[in-house]
């Protein structure tokens, strides 16, 4: 099944067929309906970029920027080519709802992205997908097809004379290229290395040109929002934060999986849909929006709400929606190990502070799980972190920095023991029985 | 180099963008040749890069950047492990030893009868499925468990 579960959904309704993501059941399900309706009742730009405007849809894919306002640094009157492209790369551990999207309700997307295109000025667009996906990507293409056959894309869309081409580009193994601006390096065929702003996408993105990059799931919510109108995708969430968003679970939970529940709806319910903690254990912490994310004690996560504010409250962020459950099995040591070899792994290497910094952040946390730790290595990572932040082109240094930050204020009784006795405070055995890897039988 | 079946998909690839934008190709033209030899050789690199009329290093930068690319040699098929943190939790890590074990090598060795190439990779956004591998950057396989691993070695002979 396509979504495991939602609270009143939008983006995962009637998904469940095997043909679900064709043209023919996307049309049936009031598909392209949206554009349809913009182009042939003459509804202007503006009025496009108002309407998301008013829906308060915030950036799905981490940095949870309003949609709308985004849109409107777009300079519509420009001559000439302007694009729109669609970040759909998605590396950030933990998330894994752009995935499901495409696979099941690629023509969202499409028409989201059409839509766009007409309200920016846009006659171009791009989707990049993430590289390990190839199954998607090639559906992608089969529904682009669909599209161009249909006449929602192409020349003279709908009679309308509006005119939008729209093609897939595979990744190939690059998280940074999550980074817009390394993503926009990576479709003009040079490495993926993020671009220093000022000048923003809007005025020089693509091939130089004004060029606004949106998330997958960000798209797909515009048909919707332009079909209920943005007033109502509002009151579908909370204030501040409108409509549904899918999250991504993962971790130790009974049933893995997305779900698209309404912002603002609490954790606790959340956790229950995926079927509660594995084996009935305790939370010990939760990761709520992609490993980027600084790490939330249970007991804190237990109480909040899944929208931006509430996270930002608990001292984290909602980023893409990917909820990484962590139960007493886990050694957060080793957690954090892993996360930080990620970031070595996937720095670009342009800027110095986070080249070498990621460097030094793994080859501590790593020294201290193996039981190398030393007495000041509390101290030396934090000092690491503080000379990475802010002082690099995009967030990945950040992104290194946050999970050890947080991960050593909210845990650091169980860093010190690690450096005073050389092992886990959670005996081996039980991390791996945790981890169901041995027992499973589905 | 390049066979025709590999030109004409990689003409295909340079359509998508604007006529003095070949270049943009290059990801699809590197995957096409990769698929078509097994690996990336600079032979191969320096054919796409004259195909599409751009400076060899600038094609190479791109094929030592992007970690999907093989620039030596990898078996028949090559297993790519996630290990990363939410599949870590899931078995991925385990997976990962008991794969080690079945086949006798470690992360980047290839088994002696030149068949399967283990690889441990970065998150593949598809953590809820953990434990997950890939087959040559191409096939997904899901809830990969010792039963499941099993059958698919069985399968890649």
């Amino acid at each position: 099944m396509a979504i495991l579960g939602a609270i009143n959904p939008m983006l995962s309704v009637g998904l469940d067929g095997d043909n679900a993501w064709r043209l023919a059941d996307y049309v049936k399900r009031d598909g392209y309906s949206s554009l349809r309706r913009i182009l042939e009742s003459g509804i202007g730009q503006g009025d496009v970029i108002n309407e998301v405007k008013k829906s308060v849809l915030r950036g799905r894919g981490g940095a949870g920027f309003p949609t709308g306002l985004k849109w409107s640094f777009m300079p519509r009157s420009f001559p000439g080519d302007k694009y729109v492209v669609c970040n759909s790369d998605e590396g950030e551990p933990g998330t894994f709802k752009d995935r499901d999207i495409l696979r099941y309700n690629p023509h969202a997307v499409i028409e989201g992205m059409a839509i766009a295109a007409f309200a920016m000025g846009a006659t171009r667009g791009y989707n990049y997908i993430h590289g390990e996906v190839w199954e998607i990507y090639q559906r992608f293409e089969e529904a682009l097809d669909e599209a161009r056959a249909a006449g929602f894309l192409g020349r003279n869309i709908l009679g309308s004379g509006f005119d939008f081409d729209l093609f897939a580009h595979h990744g190939y193994g690059a998280y940074i290229c999550g980074e817009e601006t390394a993503l926009l390096e990576s479709i003009e065929g040079k490495k993926g290395q993020p671009r220093f702003k000022p000048p923003f996408p809007a005025s020089f993105g693509l091939y130089g040109k004004p060029t606004t990059i949106n998330n997958t799931e960000t798209f797909a919510s515009v048909p919707y929002i332009i079909n209920m109108g943005g007033e109502s995708y509002l009151e579908a969430g909370k204030p501040n934060n409108g409509g549904t968003k899918l999250f991504s679970v993962s971790g130790h939970v009974n049933r893995p999986g997305n779900y698209e529940v309404p912002l603002g709806t609490p954790f606790a319910a959340l956790l229950e849909m995926a079927g509660g903690m594995r084996g009935g254990r305790k939370l010990k912490g939760c990761i709520p929006g992609g490993s980027s994310a600084p790490v939330v004690p249970g007991p804190t996560m237990m109480d909040c709400t899944m929208d931006y504010d509430s996270i930002s409250k608990a001292g984290s962020m909602l980023g893409s929606g990917a909820v990484i459950v962590m139960d007493e099995t886990t050694c957060m040591v080793r957690a954090l190990e892993r996360l930080s070899y990620f970031y070595y792994e996937e720095s670009c290497g342009q800027c110095t502070p986070c080249r070498e910094g990621t460097s030094w952040l793994y080859k501590v946390v790593h020294r201290i799980e193996h039981g190398n730790g030393r007495a000041d290595d509390l101290d030396l990572l934090a000092s690491v972190t503080t000379n990475i932040m802010g002082r690099t082109i995009c967030a990945l240094g950040d992104a290194a920095s946050m999970p050890v930050q947080s991960f050593i204020k909210h845990f650091r009784d169980e860093f010190a023991y690690h450096i005073e006795n050389r092992k886990c405070l959670v005996p081996v055995d039980v991390q791996r029985a945790g981890s169901g890897f041995f027992t499973a039988t589905a | 180099m390049l066979t025709s079946e590999s030109l004409k998909r990689i003409d295909r690839e340079i359509a998508k963008y604007p006529a003095d934008q070949k270049q943009s190709a290059v990801m699809a033209a590197l995957a096409i040749a990769q698929e078509q030899q097994g690996w990336l050789s600079s032979e191969a690199i320096e054919a796409v890069a004259n195909y599409l009329g751009m400076a060899p290093i600038a094609a190479y930068e791109v094929a030592s950047f992007y970690n999907m690319y093989d620039l030596k040699p990898v078996g028949k098929y090559k297993l790519s492990v996630c290990t990363n943190l939410p599949c870590m939790l899931t078995g991925g890590v385990d997976a990962g030893e008991y794969l080690k074990r079945k086949l006798g090598i470690g992360f980047n060795e290839t088994t002696p009868d030149g068949l399967i190439t283990l690889k441990e990779s970065e998150c593949m956004g598809a953590c809820g499925d953990a434990p997950v591998m890939i087959v040559n950057n191409r096939r997904m396989c899901s809830w990969m468990n010792p039963e499941q691993i099993d059958k698919l070695l069985a399968e890649l002979k």
